[in-house]
């Protein structure tokens, strides 16, 4: 177990390296100006070009200048120091504000996925093939085809400016109500997911050696299906909602942008929207972390969890 | 092309009849149609299945729209005139006008073609780069099978759109064709993993099998028992995933589009006209709900259909 932690670290740290180096690379260097790339399409003043040469360290030239700067830049990242955005303000600072506004976000989602993707899947499971079963399988399916950018603005356009249910966006302090729609959006795709995890498994198990043992001992259905059979089946969607939680966190950029929710996701789409590099730079590097710290986690969850799981 | 599917097709046979085949049967080979070909047990199961018969039929739909747009309206998606801001349907516009006054319905028409080809492009590309390196990895096993894992393995625990944002970011001052190609390269280069794995796995089971043990017997080289044996059988697979992917590749597009990195105007796409009819849906939401409406039936279409094919070749999945 402690080799396999170890060993799945030492891997991280050069996904780390690799993803950092790939970003780095891509967005200021190979490239001929930099500082234009920087930019994007707005012109570069002389002024602001000199203070970027200065800072960027861009004077020093070759491949070695090019680790210099990317060894800055891993450094400041680490040190959790992410430079400005264009308009000057401190990416650290916006990403703490908007922190606890996504995570509160993913939350929700998480919740609407668990409540309602596992208790459905599990009924879902234990009558396969029956109505519910058929009708589950084909609503999920329409949940997993639909792209996020059609099923958000339709959403707050029926639910929040047609019919009037919920609140169309969300403010600089959003409320839970006004989070509770976005949520349902975020987390449907998570919920049809766990709903068919959920259910293939559940099916599974209740064929199972030891299910068959507990019938011949006289146990009653719902001890059988609420002990044996979920403490098993929910190994798998465990490991799913991490990981999702881990997604869910990374910012739902499409949703916070079309909802107007100031969290990560929203201020990488505002990011994009006005060219504004060094803020994609600075949350896509703080993502990826995200990314691969929760990828880690859920891996290692997974082994505690399940001890059939066998690392060498 | 249809060289494989025959051998593919002699051979299903032959390992269904076993050794109580009657060997007088003709095999049937030389069909035309994949399915049949490839098993004509998942054949029969697809005609039954209406989802495979609606989402064969949309499929159709939208490559013939996207094929001759002019088939299926008459006005032109780049006529647009201010004065008929959010106007009402009239004159072929069956749908009404957007914000800008273009017709909203010849724009989702005209829309399909971006969307197709670069789904269908980014699959093609990630169907020949996930064959090549299953094929590798399952076939030679042994250290390329380990270096070719890791890779899949990295490359899989990149986010995508993340990595599509930075990748495509570059490209803000680019022509129409290099922006195509660009999202394509993107889409390609960052979803091939899957397919790669699920071609992986079906040639380790069938380098097992016995032909491709008499074909070695008989002197067949590695690259023939690869091309002529191995090949035809981890098609199939691929192909289901390949299916799936290109829905999801048209889903990606458009959310590049949407999020204003993708395609750009002139080139019509869907996640544009959904990104600007989503700003102005207070005022109308016609602009909004039809461009959305598309992609999500030709998503749809694409995801269902290949979910139809798998279980039909895949009786363990039901």
């Amino acid at each position: 177990m402690f080799r396999f932690i170890l060993r799945r670290l030492l891997q991280m740290v050069l996904a780390f390296f690799g993803t950092t180096l790939i970003v780095y690379a891509l967005m200021f260097a190979g490239q001929g100006d930099p500082i234009q790339a920087l930019a994007g399409e707005r012109p570069v003043t002389a002024a602001q070009r000199a203070y970027l040469t200065e800072k960027y360290h861009l004077d020093q030239t070759g491949v070695g200048g090019f680790f210099y700067r990317y060894l800055d830049y891993v450094k400041n990242l680490l040190q959790g120091d992410l430079g400005q955005s264009l308009t000057g303000r401190q990416i650290g600072d916006i990403l703490q504000q908007a922190w606890p506004v996504t995570v509160r976000l993913a939350l929700i989602a998480l919740a609407v996925a668990i409540v309602f993707g596992v208790t459905a899947g599990v009924i879902a499971g234990i009558r396969r093939a029956g109505i519910f079963d058929n009708a589950t399988l084909v609503l999920t399916l329409l949940v997993l085809g639909i792209p996020t950018i059609v099923l958000a603005p339709l959403a707050q356009y029926f639910l929040g400016v047609k019919w009037q249910l919920f609140p169309p966006t969300a403010g600089t302090q959003p409320s839970f109500y006004a989070l509770l729609l976005p949520g349902i959006v975020l987390g449907s795709l998570s919920l049809a997911t766990a709903l068919r995890l959920t259910r293939t498994s559940v099916a599974e198990n209740l064929r199972a050696d030891y299910v068959r043992t507990a019938r011949s001992k006289g146990l009653v259905k719902r001890r059988i299906v609420s002990v044996h059979v979920l403490r098993n089946s929910l190994i798998p969607v465990v490991t799913f909602l991490g990981v999702e939680l881990g997604n869910l966190m990374s910012g739902a950029i499409i949703t916070e942008g079309v909802f107007n929710i100031p969290g990560v996701g929203f201020n990488l789409f505002r990011g994009i929207r006005t060219e504004d590099g060094p803020l994609v730079v600075g949350i896509v590097s703080v993502l990826v972390v995200v990314y691969l710290i929760s990828n880690l986690v859920v891996d290692v969850l997974y082994a505690v969890l399940d001890p059939r799981i066998r690392y060498e | 092309m249809s060289d494989f599917e025959t051998v593919a097709a002699t051979e299903d046979q032959a390992a269904r009849r076993g050794v109580s085949g009657e060997p007088g049967t003709p095999n049937r080979v030389g069909e035309p149609q994949k399915p049949r070909s490839l098993a004509g047990d998942a054949w029969r199961d697809l005609r039954r299945n209406p989802i495979f018969w609606v989402s064969l039929g949309l499929v159709v739909l939208i490559t013939a729209m996207a094929a001759v747009p002019s088939l299926f309206t008459a006005n032109d998606p780049r006529d647009c005139l201010l004065s008929r801001q959010h106007a009402a349907p009239s004159g072929g516009a069956i749908l009404g006008y957007d914000f800008q006054g273009c017709d909203v319905y010849a724009r989702a028409v005209y829309g399909t073609r971006a969307s197709l080809l670069v789904g269908a492009l980014a699959a093609l590309v990630t169907g020949v780069i996930a064959l090549v390196v299953g094929m590798l990895a399952g076939y030679f096993g042994g250290w390329v099978d380990a270096v070719l894992s890791r890779v899949i393995d990295i490359v899989l625990g990149i986010p995508l759109l993340l990595a599509a944002i930075v990748l495509l970011k570059r490209l803000s001052t680019s022509s129409d064709n290099v922006r195509l190609f660009a999202v394509i390269f993107v889409l390609a280069v960052l979803g091939w993993t899957t397919a790669a794995r699920v071609v992986r796995s079906s040639v380790i089971t069938a380098k097992e099998q016995d032909y491709v043990a008499a074909a070695r017997m008989l002197g067949a080289s590695n690259g023939r028992i690869m091309w002529r044996h191995i090949l035809p059988n981890a098609l199939a697979p691929a192909i289901v995933v390949l299916t799936i992917a290109l829905g999801s590749f048209i889903a990606a597009e458009a959310t590049l589009s949407f999020l204003g990195i993708g395609l750009k105007a002139p080139t019509i796409s869907w996640g544009q006209d959904i990104d600007t009819g989503r700003i102005h849906m207070r005022e109308s939401a016609t602009p909004l709900i039809v461009p959305s409406a598309f992609l999500a039936l030709t998503v749809l279409a694409f995801i269902m259909l290949g979910d139809a094919i798998r279980d039909a070749f895949d009786p363990k999945l039901r």
